[in-house]
Protein backbone atom coordinates (compact mmCIF):
# COMPACT_ATOMS: atom_id res chain seq x y z
CA UNK A 1 0.00 0.00 0.00
CA UNK A 2 0.81 3.48 -1.05
CA UNK A 3 2.05 6.21 1.32
CA UNK A 4 -0.58 8.70 2.38
CA UNK A 5 -0.21 12.49 0.86
CA UNK A 6 -2.08 14.64 2.33
CA UNK A 7 -1.00 17.14 0.88
CA UNK A 8 -3.67 16.32 -2.08
CA UNK A 9 -6.30 16.14 0.23
CA UNK A 10 -9.68 17.52 -1.00
CA UNK A 11 -11.50 18.93 2.33
CA UNK A 12 -14.70 18.84 0.72
CA UNK A 13 -14.80 15.38 0.36
CA UNK A 14 -16.08 14.51 4.13
CA UNK A 15 -19.06 16.55 3.36
CA UNK A 16 -19.68 15.53 0.40
CA UNK A 17 -20.51 12.00 1.35
CA UNK A 18 -22.14 12.54 4.67
CA UNK A 19 -24.75 13.97 2.49
CA UNK A 20 -25.59 11.11 0.80
CA UNK A 21 -27.34 7.98 2.29
CA UNK A 22 -24.02 5.67 3.26
CA UNK A 23 -21.72 8.06 3.99
CA UNK A 24 -23.96 10.41 6.98
CA UNK A 25 -22.08 8.52 10.28
CA UNK A 26 -18.29 8.09 9.04
CA UNK A 27 -17.55 10.02 10.96
CA UNK A 28 -18.20 8.70 14.33
CA UNK A 29 -15.77 5.66 13.53
CA UNK A 30 -13.16 5.65 16.05
CA UNK A 31 -10.54 3.20 14.47
CA UNK A 32 -11.60 0.21 16.81
CA UNK A 33 -10.67 -1.96 13.62
CA UNK A 34 -13.66 -4.59 14.19
CA UNK A 35 -14.49 -3.70 10.35
CA UNK A 36 -11.22 -5.02 9.51
CA UNK A 37 -11.41 -8.75 12.03
CA UNK A 38 -15.13 -9.41 10.74
CA UNK A 39 -13.73 -8.62 6.95
CA UNK A 40 -13.62 -12.16 4.75
CA UNK A 41 -11.48 -10.04 2.28
CA UNK A 42 -9.19 -8.47 4.59
CA UNK A 43 -8.06 -12.03 5.81
CA UNK A 44 -6.61 -13.41 2.78
CA UNK A 45 -6.01 -9.77 0.75
CA UNK A 46 -4.26 -7.12 2.45
CA UNK A 47 -4.98 -4.59 -0.26
CA UNK A 48 -8.39 -4.54 1.25
CA UNK A 49 -8.92 -2.78 4.39
CA UNK A 50 -12.08 -1.28 5.18
CA UNK A 51 -10.72 0.87 8.12
CA UNK A 52 -8.17 2.46 6.31
CA UNK A 53 -10.65 3.03 3.24
CA UNK A 54 -12.98 5.42 5.99
CA UNK A 55 -9.87 7.03 7.22
CA UNK A 56 -8.80 7.49 3.86
CA UNK A 57 -12.24 9.39 2.98
CA UNK A 58 -12.11 11.42 6.19
CA UNK A 59 -8.75 12.99 5.74
CA UNK A 60 -10.03 13.72 1.72
CA UNK A 61 -8.08 11.43 0.02
CA UNK A 62 -10.57 11.85 -2.82
CA UNK A 63 -8.80 11.06 -5.71
CA UNK A 64 -6.39 7.66 -3.91
CA UNK A 65 -10.31 6.27 -3.13
CA UNK A 66 -12.47 6.98 -6.10
CA UNK A 67 -9.71 6.14 -8.52
CA UNK A 68 -8.56 2.98 -6.17
CA UNK A 69 -9.21 -0.77 -7.34
CA UNK A 70 -9.16 -1.60 -4.02
CA UNK A 71 -12.72 -0.02 -2.90
CA UNK A 72 -14.18 -3.16 -5.97
CA UNK A 73 -12.82 -5.91 -3.11
CA UNK A 74 -15.67 -5.10 -0.58
CA UNK A 75 -17.64 -8.19 -1.26
CA UNK A 76 -20.72 -6.87 0.34
CA UNK A 77 -21.50 -9.34 2.74
CA UNK A 78 -22.44 -6.98 5.42
CA UNK A 79 -19.87 -8.51 8.29
CA UNK A 80 -18.27 -4.91 9.24
CA UNK A 81 -21.71 -3.08 8.92
CA UNK A 82 -23.60 -5.43 11.47
CA UNK A 83 -20.69 -5.53 14.08
CA UNK A 84 -19.51 -1.74 13.62
CA UNK A 85 -20.11 -0.20 17.21
CA UNK A 86 -20.55 2.83 16.07
CA UNK A 87 -23.50 2.38 14.02
CA UNK A 88 -21.55 3.33 10.66
CA UNK A 89 -23.40 1.83 7.45
CA UNK A 90 -20.20 0.72 6.08
CA UNK A 91 -21.34 -1.57 3.26
CA UNK A 92 -23.87 1.28 2.24
CA UNK A 93 -20.88 3.37 2.41
CA UNK A 94 -18.28 1.26 0.08
CA UNK A 95 -21.54 0.89 -2.30
CA UNK A 96 -21.78 5.15 -2.40
CA UNK A 97 -18.04 4.89 -3.18
CA UNK A 98 -18.70 2.75 -5.90
CA UNK A 99 -21.09 4.32 -7.58
CA UNK A 100 -18.81 7.89 -7.09
CA UNK A 101 -16.20 6.27 -8.66
CA UNK A 102 -18.58 4.89 -11.48
CA UNK A 103 -19.60 8.08 -12.48
CA UNK A 104 -16.06 9.53 -12.78
CA UNK A 105 -15.43 6.91 -14.94
CA UNK A 106 -13.65 4.59 -12.70
CA UNK A 107 -14.98 0.98 -12.81
CA UNK A 108 -13.59 -2.67 -13.62
CA UNK A 109 -14.38 -4.14 -16.88
CA UNK A 110 -16.15 -7.22 -14.81
CA UNK A 111 -18.63 -4.93 -13.35
CA UNK A 112 -18.74 -2.89 -15.85
CA UNK A 113 -20.08 -5.45 -18.54
CA UNK A 114 -22.34 -6.99 -15.90
CA UNK A 115 -24.46 -3.11 -15.84
CA UNK A 116 -24.26 -3.09 -20.19
CA UNK A 117 -25.76 -6.89 -20.27
CA UNK A 118 -28.68 -5.98 -17.51
CA UNK A 119 -29.31 -2.80 -18.98
CA UNK A 120 -29.85 -4.30 -22.67
CA UNK A 121 -30.77 -7.69 -21.50
CA UNK A 122 -33.13 -7.98 -18.23
CA UNK A 123 -30.83 -10.39 -17.13
CA UNK A 124 -26.85 -11.33 -16.60
CA UNK A 125 -27.36 -14.49 -18.18
CA UNK A 126 -29.99 -14.62 -21.37
CA UNK A 127 -32.14 -17.30 -22.18
CA UNK A 128 -31.97 -19.07 -25.33
CA UNK A 129 -33.77 -21.51 -26.99
CA UNK A 130 -31.25 -24.43 -26.49
CA UNK A 131 -31.10 -23.22 -22.38
CA UNK A 132 -35.15 -23.58 -22.86
CA UNK A 133 -35.12 -26.74 -24.14
CA UNK A 134 -33.02 -28.49 -21.43
CA UNK A 135 -35.67 -26.85 -18.92
CA UNK A 136 -38.48 -28.36 -20.87
CA UNK A 137 -36.81 -31.72 -20.89
CA UNK A 138 -36.80 -31.79 -16.94
CA UNK A 139 -40.56 -30.14 -17.27
CA UNK A 140 -39.18 -26.62 -15.92
CA UNK A 141 -41.20 -23.92 -17.87
CA UNK A 142 -40.10 -21.76 -20.20
CA UNK A 143 -38.41 -18.62 -19.71
CA UNK A 144 -38.40 -15.52 -22.19
CA UNK A 145 -35.46 -15.17 -24.92
CA UNK A 146 -35.82 -11.67 -25.33
CA UNK A 147 -36.87 -8.70 -22.48
CA UNK A 148 -37.67 -5.25 -24.25
CA UNK A 149 -38.89 -3.85 -20.92
CA UNK A 150 -35.38 -3.09 -19.55
CA UNK A 151 -34.83 -0.84 -22.54
CA UNK A 152 -38.19 1.11 -21.96
CA UNK A 153 -37.10 1.22 -18.04
CA UNK A 154 -34.23 2.81 -18.41
CA UNK A 155 -35.17 5.19 -22.06
CA UNK A 156 -33.36 8.55 -21.26
CA UNK B 1 -50.95 -25.19 8.79
CA UNK B 2 -51.47 -22.30 6.53
CA UNK B 3 -53.30 -23.94 3.64
CA UNK B 4 -52.97 -20.99 0.97
CA UNK B 5 -49.09 -20.69 1.13
CA UNK B 6 -48.81 -18.73 -2.73
CA UNK B 7 -46.39 -17.24 -3.98
CA UNK B 8 -44.97 -15.81 -7.19
CA UNK B 9 -41.60 -18.04 -7.72
CA UNK B 10 -38.81 -15.65 -8.38
CA UNK B 11 -35.75 -17.28 -10.15
CA UNK B 12 -33.12 -14.48 -10.96
CA UNK B 13 -30.47 -14.97 -13.30
CA UNK B 14 -28.14 -17.68 -12.01
CA UNK B 15 -31.06 -20.08 -11.13
CA UNK B 16 -32.30 -20.70 -14.66
CA UNK B 17 -29.07 -20.49 -16.19
CA UNK B 18 -26.56 -22.65 -13.94
CA UNK B 19 -28.74 -23.85 -10.83
CA UNK B 20 -31.16 -25.71 -12.64
CA UNK B 21 -31.13 -28.31 -9.70
CA UNK B 22 -31.87 -26.18 -7.31
CA UNK B 23 -34.73 -24.43 -9.11
CA UNK B 24 -36.26 -28.68 -9.93
CA UNK B 25 -35.94 -29.60 -6.46
CA UNK B 26 -37.29 -26.52 -4.57
CA UNK B 27 -40.31 -26.79 -7.07
CA UNK B 28 -40.83 -30.44 -6.22
CA UNK B 29 -40.31 -29.95 -2.18
CA UNK B 30 -42.59 -27.09 -2.14
CA UNK B 31 -45.13 -28.60 -4.18
CA UNK B 32 -45.20 -31.85 -1.28
CA UNK B 33 -45.58 -29.52 1.27
CA UNK B 34 -48.70 -27.12 -0.56
CA UNK B 35 -46.83 -24.18 -1.17
CA UNK B 36 -48.17 -23.34 -4.47
CA UNK B 37 -45.51 -21.72 -7.02
CA UNK B 38 -46.69 -19.10 -9.59
CA UNK B 39 -44.55 -18.42 -12.75
CA UNK B 40 -44.50 -15.06 -13.78
CA UNK B 41 -43.46 -14.30 -17.29
CA UNK B 42 -41.50 -10.92 -17.16
CA UNK B 43 -39.38 -10.69 -14.08
CA UNK B 44 -36.09 -9.87 -14.85
CA UNK B 45 -32.90 -8.97 -12.52
CA UNK B 46 -33.43 -8.30 -9.39
CA UNK B 47 -31.01 -5.13 -9.48
CA UNK B 48 -28.14 -6.86 -7.05
CA UNK B 49 -25.48 -7.24 -9.50
CA UNK B 50 -25.72 -3.05 -10.79
CA UNK B 51 -25.89 -1.93 -7.58
CA UNK B 52 -21.98 -1.43 -6.65
CA UNK B 53 -22.11 0.43 -9.85
CA UNK B 54 -25.44 2.19 -9.75
CA UNK B 55 -27.56 2.35 -6.99
CA UNK B 56 -30.57 3.77 -8.58
CA UNK B 57 -30.68 1.50 -11.47
CA UNK B 58 -30.72 -1.42 -8.92
CA UNK B 59 -33.60 0.16 -7.31
CA UNK B 60 -35.58 0.81 -10.46
CA UNK B 61 -34.97 -3.01 -11.44
CA UNK B 62 -36.10 -4.33 -7.90
CA UNK B 63 -39.46 -1.67 -8.07
CA UNK B 64 -40.15 -2.91 -11.61
CA UNK B 65 -39.95 -6.63 -10.36
CA UNK B 66 -42.70 -5.91 -7.22
CA UNK B 67 -44.59 -4.10 -9.12
CA UNK B 68 -45.51 -6.85 -11.32
CA UNK B 69 -46.20 -9.37 -8.48
CA UNK B 70 -48.41 -6.33 -7.03
CA UNK B 71 -50.02 -6.63 -10.26
CA UNK B 72 -51.05 -10.18 -9.96
CA UNK B 73 -51.59 -9.84 -6.35
CA UNK B 74 -48.59 -12.10 -4.71
CA UNK B 75 -46.23 -11.87 -2.65
CA UNK B 76 -42.80 -13.11 -3.33
CA UNK B 77 -40.86 -16.11 -2.76
CA UNK B 78 -36.77 -16.23 -4.09
CA UNK B 79 -34.64 -18.92 -3.99
CA UNK B 80 -31.57 -16.65 -4.31
CA UNK B 81 -30.28 -14.74 -1.22
CA UNK B 82 -29.01 -12.00 -3.34
CA UNK B 83 -32.27 -11.78 -5.04
CA UNK B 84 -34.13 -11.96 -1.90
CA UNK B 85 -31.92 -9.43 -0.05
CA UNK B 86 -31.58 -6.73 -3.10
CA UNK B 87 -36.05 -6.97 -3.86
CA UNK B 88 -36.48 -7.29 0.37
CA UNK B 89 -34.06 -4.43 0.59
CA UNK B 90 -36.14 -2.52 -2.27
CA UNK B 91 -39.45 -2.85 -0.77
CA UNK B 92 -38.23 -2.14 2.53
CA UNK B 93 -36.88 1.58 1.56
CA UNK B 94 -40.04 2.04 -0.52
CA UNK B 95 -42.37 1.45 2.18
CA UNK B 96 -41.26 4.16 4.18
CA UNK B 97 -40.11 6.88 1.64
CA UNK B 98 -43.07 8.17 -0.24
CA UNK B 99 -40.91 10.45 -2.18
CA UNK B 100 -38.28 7.53 -3.21
CA UNK B 101 -41.47 5.51 -4.76
CA UNK B 102 -42.69 8.88 -6.46
CA UNK B 103 -39.28 8.90 -8.31
CA UNK B 104 -39.10 5.34 -8.92
CA UNK B 105 -42.89 5.47 -10.71
CA UNK B 106 -41.76 7.79 -12.85
CA UNK B 107 -39.20 4.84 -14.35
CA UNK B 108 -42.35 2.42 -13.62
CA UNK B 109 -44.77 4.35 -15.88
CA UNK B 110 -42.95 3.80 -18.66
CA UNK B 111 -43.26 0.32 -18.52
CA UNK B 112 -46.76 1.22 -17.26
CA UNK B 113 -46.29 0.23 -14.09
CA UNK B 114 -46.46 1.36 -10.52
CA UNK B 115 -45.87 0.10 -7.01
CA UNK B 116 -47.85 1.12 -4.51
CA UNK B 117 -45.69 -1.40 -1.32
CA UNK B 118 -46.88 -3.47 0.43
CA UNK B 119 -45.33 -6.50 -1.45
CA UNK B 120 -43.68 -9.47 0.72
CA UNK B 121 -40.46 -10.56 -0.33
CA UNK B 122 -39.32 -13.77 1.51
CA UNK B 123 -36.48 -16.77 0.45
CA UNK B 124 -37.76 -20.28 0.42
CA UNK B 125 -36.05 -21.40 3.18
CA UNK B 126 -37.85 -18.86 5.19
CA UNK B 127 -41.17 -19.85 4.19
CA UNK B 128 -40.23 -23.62 5.17
CA UNK B 129 -39.09 -22.48 8.58
CA UNK B 130 -42.08 -19.56 9.19
CA UNK B 131 -45.14 -20.43 7.09
CA UNK B 132 -44.48 -24.06 6.49
CA UNK B 133 -43.42 -25.13 10.21
CA UNK B 134 -40.83 -28.02 10.97
CA UNK B 135 -43.94 -30.22 11.91
CA UNK B 136 -45.58 -30.21 8.48
CA UNK B 137 -42.27 -30.71 7.15
CA UNK B 138 -41.34 -34.11 9.38
CA UNK B 139 -44.65 -35.17 8.55
CA UNK B 140 -43.58 -35.02 4.72
CA UNK B 141 -40.49 -36.92 5.69
CA UNK B 142 -40.15 -40.90 4.73
CA UNK B 143 -36.74 -41.42 4.91
CA UNK B 144 -34.08 -40.89 7.70
CA UNK B 145 -30.78 -39.37 6.61
CA UNK B 146 -28.59 -40.66 9.55
CA UNK B 147 -24.71 -40.57 8.57
CA UNK B 148 -25.04 -37.26 6.27
CA UNK B 149 -22.78 -34.69 8.38
CA UNK B 150 -24.07 -31.52 6.63
CA UNK B 151 -21.99 -28.13 7.14
CA UNK B 152 -24.38 -25.49 6.82
CA UNK B 153 -22.89 -22.00 4.77
CA UNK B 154 -26.08 -19.52 5.79
CA UNK B 155 -24.35 -17.23 2.97
CA UNK B 156 -24.50 -13.09 3.70
CA UNK B 157 -27.49 -12.08 2.15
CA UNK B 158 -30.23 -14.68 3.54
CA UNK B 159 -29.71 -12.47 6.64
CA UNK B 160 -28.36 -10.00 6.02
CA UNK B 161 -28.56 -6.30 6.26
CA UNK B 162 -30.51 -7.53 9.33
CA UNK B 163 -32.37 -4.08 9.35
CA UNK B 164 -34.54 -5.30 6.62
CA UNK B 165 -35.44 -8.78 8.29
CA UNK B 166 -37.36 -7.94 10.68
CA UNK B 167 -36.01 -10.16 13.58
CA UNK B 168 -36.00 -13.22 11.12
CA UNK B 169 -32.79 -15.61 12.47
CA UNK B 170 -29.79 -14.16 14.71
CA UNK B 171 -27.03 -12.82 12.34
CA UNK B 172 -24.37 -13.57 14.78
CA UNK B 173 -26.04 -16.99 15.52
CA UNK B 174 -27.93 -18.00 13.42
CA UNK B 175 -30.20 -21.57 13.69
CA UNK B 176 -32.94 -21.55 10.70
CA UNK B 177 -31.37 -23.67 8.29
CA UNK B 178 -29.14 -25.98 10.78
CA UNK B 179 -32.77 -26.73 12.16
CA UNK B 180 -34.47 -27.19 8.68
CA UNK B 181 -31.49 -29.56 7.48
CA UNK B 182 -31.66 -31.53 10.91
CA UNK B 183 -35.38 -32.55 10.50
CA UNK B 184 -33.92 -34.76 7.48
CA UNK B 185 -32.18 -36.88 9.74
CA UNK B 186 -29.06 -35.20 9.32
CA UNK B 187 -26.03 -33.77 11.74
CA UNK B 188 -25.36 -30.43 11.52
CA UNK B 189 -21.81 -30.21 12.13
CA UNK B 190 -20.12 -26.96 13.47
CA UNK B 191 -17.05 -25.43 12.16
CA UNK B 192 -15.10 -21.88 12.72
CA UNK B 193 -16.12 -19.72 9.70
CA UNK B 194 -19.73 -21.16 9.57
CA UNK B 195 -21.03 -17.29 8.81
CA UNK B 196 -18.07 -16.22 6.41
CA UNK B 197 -18.90 -14.83 3.00
CA UNK B 198 -18.29 -17.35 -0.35
CA UNK B 199 -16.53 -14.43 -2.03
CA UNK B 200 -19.02 -14.74 -4.86
CA UNK B 201 -19.31 -10.82 -5.51
CA UNK B 202 -16.08 -10.13 -5.96
CA UNK B 203 -15.60 -13.44 -8.00
CA UNK B 204 -15.72 -11.04 -11.20
CA UNK B 205 -13.41 -8.08 -10.21
CA UNK B 206 -10.66 -10.06 -9.05
CA UNK B 207 -10.68 -14.10 -9.25
CA UNK B 208 -7.90 -15.40 -6.68
CA UNK B 209 -9.54 -13.08 -3.83
CA UNK B 210 -12.71 -15.01 -4.65
CA UNK B 211 -11.35 -18.47 -4.60
CA UNK B 212 -9.20 -17.23 -1.82
CA UNK B 213 -12.43 -16.48 0.70
CA UNK B 214 -13.98 -19.87 -0.80
CA UNK B 215 -10.99 -22.26 -0.10
CA UNK B 216 -10.64 -20.75 3.55
CA UNK B 217 -14.47 -22.14 4.20
CA UNK B 218 -13.60 -25.07 2.47
CA UNK B 219 -10.92 -25.99 4.62
CA UNK B 220 -12.45 -25.38 7.70
CA UNK B 221 -15.25 -27.65 6.67
CA UNK B 222 -12.96 -30.21 5.60
CA UNK B 223 -11.55 -30.33 9.12
CA UNK B 224 -14.84 -30.57 10.83
CA UNK B 225 -15.33 -34.05 9.31
CA UNK B 226 -18.76 -32.97 7.42
CA UNK B 227 -19.59 -35.04 4.39
CA UNK B 228 -21.79 -32.35 2.97
CA UNK B 229 -21.97 -28.59 2.52
CA UNK B 230 -26.04 -27.19 2.59
CA UNK B 231 -27.04 -23.79 1.39
CA UNK B 232 -29.76 -21.98 -0.17
CA UNK B 233 -27.86 -19.48 -2.67
CA UNK B 234 -26.90 -20.65 -6.08
CA UNK B 235 -24.37 -18.15 -6.15
CA UNK B 236 -22.31 -19.35 -3.24
CA UNK B 237 -22.98 -23.05 -4.67
CA UNK B 238 -21.29 -21.49 -7.99
CA UNK B 239 -18.27 -20.70 -5.42
CA UNK B 240 -18.13 -24.09 -3.56
CA UNK B 241 -19.57 -26.63 -6.12
CA UNK B 242 -18.51 -25.20 -9.61
CA UNK B 243 -15.17 -23.60 -8.68
CA UNK B 244 -13.84 -26.48 -6.07
CA UNK B 245 -12.01 -28.25 -9.03
CA UNK B 246 -10.59 -25.19 -9.41
CA UNK B 247 -9.85 -24.37 -6.24
CA UNK B 248 -8.31 -27.60 -5.35
CA UNK B 249 -6.10 -27.30 -8.73
CA UNK B 250 -4.56 -23.84 -7.86
CA UNK B 251 -4.24 -24.38 -4.31
CA UNK B 252 -2.96 -27.87 -4.74
CA UNK B 253 -6.02 -29.19 -1.77
CA UNK B 254 -8.34 -31.85 -2.35
CA UNK B 255 -11.94 -31.44 -0.79
CA UNK B 256 -14.63 -33.80 -3.18
CA UNK B 257 -17.21 -32.23 -0.75
CA UNK B 258 -20.76 -32.67 -2.39
CA UNK B 259 -22.26 -29.07 -2.21
CA UNK B 260 -26.51 -29.83 -1.47
CA UNK B 261 -29.08 -27.41 -1.74
CA UNK B 262 -31.44 -27.27 1.05
CA UNK B 263 -34.40 -28.24 -1.18
CA UNK B 264 -31.80 -31.45 -2.94
CA UNK B 265 -31.45 -32.53 0.78
CA UNK B 266 -35.43 -32.61 1.78
CA UNK B 267 -35.97 -34.12 -1.37
CA UNK B 268 -33.90 -37.23 -0.77
CA UNK B 269 -35.93 -37.53 2.75
CA UNK B 270 -39.12 -37.38 1.14
CA UNK B 271 -37.91 -40.50 -1.26
CA UNK B 272 -37.66 -38.57 -4.57
CA UNK B 273 -34.87 -40.16 -6.37
CA UNK B 274 -31.97 -38.35 -7.99
CA UNK B 275 -33.24 -37.04 -10.96
CA UNK B 276 -36.15 -35.63 -9.37
CA UNK B 277 -34.27 -33.42 -7.34
CA UNK B 278 -31.62 -33.04 -9.84
CA UNK B 279 -28.73 -34.53 -8.25
CA UNK B 280 -27.11 -35.51 -11.44
CA UNK B 281 -26.66 -31.42 -11.85
CA UNK B 282 -24.12 -31.33 -8.91
CA UNK B 283 -20.84 -30.29 -10.22
CA UNK B 284 -19.49 -32.35 -7.42
CA UNK B 285 -20.85 -35.81 -7.97
CA UNK B 286 -22.52 -36.66 -5.16
CA UNK B 287 -22.26 -41.29 -5.74
CA UNK B 288 -19.94 -42.18 -3.28
CA UNK B 289 -21.81 -40.04 -0.36
CA UNK B 290 -25.06 -41.66 -1.14
CA UNK B 291 -24.01 -45.21 -1.30
CA UNK B 292 -22.26 -44.21 1.98
CA UNK B 293 -25.29 -43.64 3.56
CA UNK B 294 -26.81 -46.46 1.83
CA UNK B 295 -29.24 -43.97 -0.83
CA UNK B 296 -29.88 -46.37 -3.01
CA UNK B 297 -31.45 -43.22 -5.06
Amino acid sequence: MADIHLENADPGFRKELAQQPGGEKITACFTCRTCVASCPIAAVNDRFNPLRIIRMALYGLRKEVLESDFIWLCSSCYSCQERCPQGVNITEFMTLLKNMAVKEGHVPSGVKAQKEIIKDQGRIYSIDEFDNKKRNKIDLPSLPTTCEVVKVLFAE
Amino acid sequence: MNTSLRYALFLGCTIPARSRNYELSARKVASRLGVDFVDVEGFICCGFPVKSADKKSGLILGAYNLALAQKKGLDLCALCSSCTSALTEVAHHLSGDEALRKEVNESLAKAGLSYEGGVKVRHFARVLYEEVGKDRIKSALSRDLKGLRIATHYGCHYLKPSEIYDSFDQVEDPHTLDELFALTGAEVVEYGSKKRCCGGPVLAVDEKTALSVAKAKLDDIQASGANAIGLVCPFCSVMYDSNQKGIESQFGTSYNLPVLYLPQVMGMAMGMDKKEIGLNMNVVKTADLMRSLNLEI
